[in-house]
């Protein structure tokens, strides 16, 4: 497969537009700027678009527009700039999220440090220290994939899977960052937890994340998140990215 | 207006078209698991698209009816009951207030619907009412639930039934997708000549479908970024076993797929009895565009194929209380 985007259908009402087959910070940013440009501009019958880690979704109705249009309208965006080296779009956020790391709510906060090579207070350092991008939302509704940590934090996943982490839990891998949105199995390490909740019915937005927004973790005492959970967004602040 | 649940089968809930523009948040559309037969049972009412119905898994459930409502029941043909006297599938009916709908096990497929007119009105939840498990949207039914009715558009429309149901038998149609070419030729091939059944192991996420020839290669593809799923993605697990994605799927995925069943066809395999043979054919991206039809044109199409349904008088116990002789109908006389 080529490194260049590819046009590729999928499913009769959709086409993707991959930047990369491969993970990268160059295919995620050109994905997450080319949708807010081609949603500028898309023309009438395409009803969605989005973004995945690499690539742009764009979901159209058949019957309102030929694919073959929404192909060449893709492409004229696609051939406009150089997508590779494109700033992220205005409008989006800087989350602050406070989470408690090791002990009980990171039980694999050791482990985790000493793959990267790192004491475990350096590892929470790390963590903390720069805004993480949201790659992209996913797996469960309004949950991110952050990343990226520096290379040092390329760890695999592990073969095991554990069967449940908490709803909160702040799990790492392969230079990513995932707070859970609800219960689940994963084969990530968790490190940590937070209070913010990814989806909350009873919040405004209930998704408050956006691909392209950044999120920088805030060190909290284990003794604060019930707190936290009883405050909007779990105690998580926003501010407006320049 | 509600509609009481006495009984709620182990796989009861509130479904309807899903929740559409949210793919990037990390939200699969959901809803009904037989899109086609949950516009069957809007057509036979007269309902709008959209509109929220009881989609059951397997078994029904028994249903307290608490005003008079009329009723539609579609998809999974399940053995049904009003106040003890069976009723048509794919059909219309009209269920008079303190009346009890007994809806038993299906007879055939998996997910039979239960069309209430106007539609359930339970509060939406992100522009829905479905419940969508893996996304912690919405729970299935439960005992003693009451569900909101939204009012009858058309309380006095005759009932109707679905004029015959052809069952196609022919290979189901799959479109390339994102991955297709990186599946070897002969793995293409083969998948197209293999016969397969729809594993136990189901759910409104996806089919397991199992068959009697080797594993499905899937090369060197399992390093792959997790990019989007389409719902009827046929995705080949590291077993090589395939998986078709149904409307809960989740948003993304890393195991390869090696094309995408047309929402035509999804249904037979959601549906799909034990033992069913299934078999694949690859369609063109044209073909496969071409034959999307929205929700609006399904419904259009069905509502002009529907007939009267004529009560067939043994089934009637109320019928010494029609006057037969004697006064024109009320439609005649606009009573």
């Amino acid at each position: 497969m080529s490194d260049g985007p590819d046009l590729l259908p999928l499913g009769p009402d959709g086409l993707l537009l991959r930047f990369s087959d491969r993970l990268g910070d160059a295919p995620n940013r050109a994905a997450i700027a080319f949708r807010a440009a081609f949603d500028e501009t898309a023309p009438e019958g395409v009803v969605e678009t989005a973004t995945s880690l690499t690539s742009v979704f764009v979901r159209f109705h058949p019957d309102r527009i030929a694919r073959a249009d929404v192909e060449t309208a893709v492409r004229t965006t696609l051939d406009s700039r150089d997508w590779s080296d494109a700033d992220l779009p205005a409008g989006r956020s800087l989350w602050t999220l406070p989470a408690a790391f090791g002990g009980a709510e990171g039980p694999d906060l050791e482990e985790a440090a000493d793959l990267a090579g790192l004491t475990p207070e350096e590892a929470v350092r790390q963590i903390c220290e720069v805004p993480l991008r949201v790659l992209a939302l996913g797996f469960a509704p309004g949950q991110p994939y952050l990343g990226f940590l520096s290379e040092t934090w390329n760890i695999p996943r592990r073969t095991e899977v554990t069967p449940r982490v908490p709803r909160g839990a702040v799990v790492v891998a392969v230079r990513q960052v995932i707070p859970f949105a609800n219960a689940a199995p994963t084969g990530w390490r968790q490190v940590g937890r937070t209070a913010f909740r990814c989806h909350d019915p009873k919040a405004d937005p209930a998704i408050p994340l956006r691909p392209g927004d950044e999120v920088r973790f805030r060190p909290a005492a284990p003794s604060d998140l019930a707190r936290l959970e009883t405050e909007p967004f779990g105690g998580a602040t926003r501010e407006a990215l320049a | 207006m509600t509609l009481k649940v006495e009984r709620a089968g182990p796989a009861l809930s509130v479904q309807d078209g899903g929740r559409e523009g949210l793919l990037g948040l990390g939200l699969s559309r959901g809803g009904a698991a037989d899109r086609g037969a949950w516009l069957e049972g809007l057509a036979l009412l007269g309902l709008p698209p959209g509109t929220a119905s009881i989609e059951m898994a397997g078994v029904g459930g028994r249903f307290l009816v608490e005003a008079p409502v009329r009723i539609a029941l579609t998809g999974a043909q399940m053995k049904a009951t009003l106040d003890g006297a069976p009723l048509e599938w794919d059909a219309g009916h009209v269920a008079t207030a303190g009346s009890v709908l007994d809806i038993g096990a299906a007879v055939s497929g998996v997910y039979g619907y239960l069309t209430v007119a106007g539609g359930i009105a339970t509060e939406p939840e992100l522009g829905g009412r479905g419940f969508h498990g893996i996304a912690g949207l919405g729970r299935p039914l439960r005992d003693g639930d009451h569900l909101p009715l939204a009012s009858d558009p058309t309380p006095d429309a005759p009932p109707m039934r679905l004029s015959g149901r052809s069952r196609s038998a022919e290979p189901l149609r799959v479109m390339p997708g994102p991955q297709t070419a990186s599946f070897p030729d002969e793995v293409r091939t083969a998948f197209e000549a293999a016969t397969f059944t729809r594993s136990p192991r189901a759910n409104r996420q996806g089919v397991r479908l199992d068959h009697d020839g080797a594993p499905f290669a899937t090369g060197g593809q399992l390093t792959l970024v997790s990019d989007f799923i389409a719902e009827g993605d046929i995705q080949m697990t590291g077993d090589g076993a395939p998986y078709v994605l149904l409307a809960d799927c989740q948003t993304m995925g890393g195991y390869p797929r090696i094309g995408t069943v047309l929402p035509a066809d999804l249904p037979r395999i959601a549906q799909a009895g034990p033992g069913e043979a299934l078999r694949f054919r690859f369609v063109t991206v044209d073909e496969a565009t071409a034959a999307w039809e929205s929700d609006e044109t399904i419904l259009g199409r069905l509502r002009r194929g529907l007939v009267p349904r004529v009560r067939d008088p043994r089934e009637m116990s109320d019928l010494l209380s029609y006057d037969l002789v004697d006064r024109p109908p009320r439609e005649v006389t606009g009573e």
